[in-house]
């Protein structure tokens, strides 16, 4: 069934990223500012589409996740990040190794949350998945040495082009080869028909923790590069309309669908700023202009239109690999 | 001690609040087993009904504050609510009746956040302040009360939830003592078995989504009284809030909705005066968490059986 090699696909990704952040003191900086918030809504979404589209947990808490990611990799290269000389490569090791912590302890967080999923569906648990990340913030809200309400800054940007897009290619390659293997079609299985997988034999406990762990992981480690990219977050950044964000993404793009989401986030990301420039045109009437600068409005909206008319998505089950969907 | 019956009293006033949109969740939950996760948004619909219609019927009656006028823009306010409601049913979830579960939950995710974009677009971001409709003022008691006189109690107060407690027996007789009742309750035990005895199906969730939609839009209305402040995103705390408490009561249980209201009230109060504001809401849904993880059919809600 496959067309193309996975691993092949991977290196030429982290061959086109190096290559990329090459010329990036060549871009506009707000187109370069726009590439890089690309990549990381790409990873965001596609670890979302991991639990919601594949495993068909939906989980309104994914910007938690994000939280969690952002706020320890910042916390570490803030209290570490001269630990072992102020070079280049020392610093950049720091970073490396705070965005792979940033992952992992969002990753327990995940574990976290995936332990009430297990007798939880639908409704209850996209709730539930809302309140930890309300709890998240929370936590952080009240946290001193995580700067609390004030926010946390004076974080050394270290999130290039390179990093943002292996990043990317690591988490598309991780989650598309994990679910087109033998053991990750039990995903699918989940998505499915819960009560037949499980007849089957599969442990659709198993699963569904496992699905968040990793989709938390992604997350963690996206909020890493944001933290670092940004090098000021705030508890406010990461709420609930933050976590709609993705949700739209996944579903606009079309739930287990990893090409089809990452072309909705490039979409979704690049649209904002359309309508922004949109807002400016002083020839269009007022209303218009106004109605621009609401891009929730075009989000719920477009949300509604999809779900009555075409629930499968702007981009259905179009796949990376695939021969025909 | 005194001060415990002060957060007693404020918690019980919130509490009511909560207990009248948990209501509307609770109901649609009945008879259509999915959370209405634009129900939040109804209620500052409600606020904003009552801004817009106050000047106008306070006029009616001298213009100052008054307490016909006051019931009138909660009347009207009600009546916005309960038609919005029966709209939101009819365009968005009754096309996805037969649809899975998630797609009507997207689709309700959508909606909610298409009023409170809308609302930003149509009212203004910024917080208003809703008209006086009733002159609040703190009741005084008596001297020979003891420590008791020195309790806060404002006539807003008192107007929550003797409002709160009215509509909560209409409500009651209604869906206890009617026919249109009677068939909303038939439908929440078995919608197929209801059918096949001639319930309409339409015509009674349509019903439902009215009365539940109204009681949210009375919230809103009664919320203002207490706090004039409104805006287009008041909705989703609130809304949240209910739902714990309907969760916490056992969802699909009216009278769980009102208790799990009043109870998430006061916590609320006695987290704000004992313990840090900044960890109120946290709180909440720690309490959501537990309650589904110890107790899924909450306190007074009967379990149910998942069926292949």
């Amino acid at each position: 069934m496959k067309s193309w090699n996975p691993k092949l696909a991977l290196l030429l990704a982290l061959l086109l990223a190096a290559g990329a952040n090459v010329f990036s003191s060549a871009i506009n900086p707000y187109y370069y500012d726009i590439l890089i918030t690309i990549g990381i809504n790409i990873i965001l979404a596609v670890s979302l589409n991991l639990v919601t589209g594949y495993t068909g947990q939906f989980s309104l808490g994914h910007a938690g996740f994000m939280a969690v990611g952002a706020y320890f990799s910042a916390w570490v290269t803030l209290n570490f990040g001269f630990s072992f000389g102020s070079a280049v490569p020392a610093t950049t090791t720091v970073y490396v190794l705070a965005l792979a912590a940033g992952g992992f302890v969002a990753a327990a967080t995940g574990l976290l949350v995936g332990v009430p999923s297990l007798r939880l569906r639908g409704d209850y648990l996209a709730i539930v998945t809302l309140g930890f990340s309300e709890i998240i913030k929370g936590v952080i809200q009240n946290a001193e040495p995580l700067g609390a309400q004030r926010g946390l800054g004076g974080i050394v940007q270290h999130t290039n082009l390179f990093w943002t897009f292996a990043g990317v290619a690591l988490a598309v390659y991780g989650i598309l080869t994990l679910v087109h293997s033998t053991y990750g079609s039990g995903f699918l299985a989940v998505r499915d028909d819960e009560i037949a997988a499980e007849a089957m034999g599969i442990n659709t406990t198993k699963y569904k923790v496992l699905a968040f762990v990793i989709g938390a992981f992604f997350a963690g480690l996206a909020g890493g590069l944001y933290a670092h990219f940004k090098q000021f977050i705030h508890p406010e950044g990461f709420n609930f309309l933050k976590s709609v964000d993705i949700v739209v993404m996944v579903i606009l793009g079309g739930m287990g669908s990893t090409a089809g989401v990452c072309m909705a986030a490039v979409i979704l990301t690049i649209l904002p700023e359309l309508l922004r420039a949109v807002s400016g045109y002083s020839w269009l009437p007022e209303q218009v202009r106004h109605l621009a600068e609401n891009r929730m409005i075009l989000y719920s909206i477009l949300l509604i239109v999809l779900m009555l008319n075409r629930p499968q998505g702007l981009f259905g089950k179009l796949n990376f690999g695939s021969r025909k969907s | 001690m005194i001060e415990f019956l002060q957060q007693l009293i404020n918690g019980l006033a919130q509490g009511s609040i909560y207990a009248l949109i948990a209501i509307g969740y609770t109901m649609v939950f009945g008879v259509l087993r999915f959370i209405n996760f634009a129900h939040g948004d109804v209620y500052m619909l409600g606020a904003f009904a009552g801004f817009y219609t106050a000047p106008k019927l306070m006029a009616l009656f001298g213009g100052g504050p008054s307490y016909a006028g006051a019931a009138l823009v909660l009347v009207s306010a009600m009546s916005i609510c309960a038609l919005i409601g029966v709209l939101i049913e009819r365009i968005c979830y009754r096309p996805l009746r037969q649809h899975p579960r998630l797609t009507v939950l997207i689709t309700a995710i959508g909606v909610s956040l298409l009023l409170e974009s809308g609302g930003q677009y149509l009212f203004g971001a910024d917080p208003q302040a809703f008209p006086e409709i009733i002159a609040d003022a703190a009741i005084e008691f008596p001297a020979s009360w003891g420590i008791f006189s020195n309790l806060t109690v404002t006539i807003g107060q008192v107007i929550v939830v003797g409002s709160t407690l009215v509509l909560l027996l209409v409500l009651r007789t209604v869906v206890l003592h009617t026919k249109t009742g009677m068939a909303m309750r038939a439908l929440s035990l078995n919608p197929v078995a209801a059918s096949l005895m001639g319930v309409n199906i339409d015509a009674i969730l349509s019903f439902t989504f009215a009365i539940g939609s109204a009681m949210a839009g009375a919230a809103g209305v009664l919320t203002s009284i207490q706090q004039p402040s409104i805006d287009p995103l008041m909705g989703i705390n609130a809304g949240l809030k209910a739902f714990v408490a309907a969760v916490l009561g056992g969802i699909g249980n009216i009278p769980g909705a009102a208790l799990g209201g009043v109870l998430i009230g006061l916590l609320e109060a006695l987290v704000v005066g004992y313990v840090n504001p900044t960890y109120r809401d946290p709180l909440v849904f720690a309490v959501l968490i537990l309650v589904l993880l110890f107790k899924p059919s909450g306190l007074l809600g009967k379990p149910e059986r998942e069926k292949v």
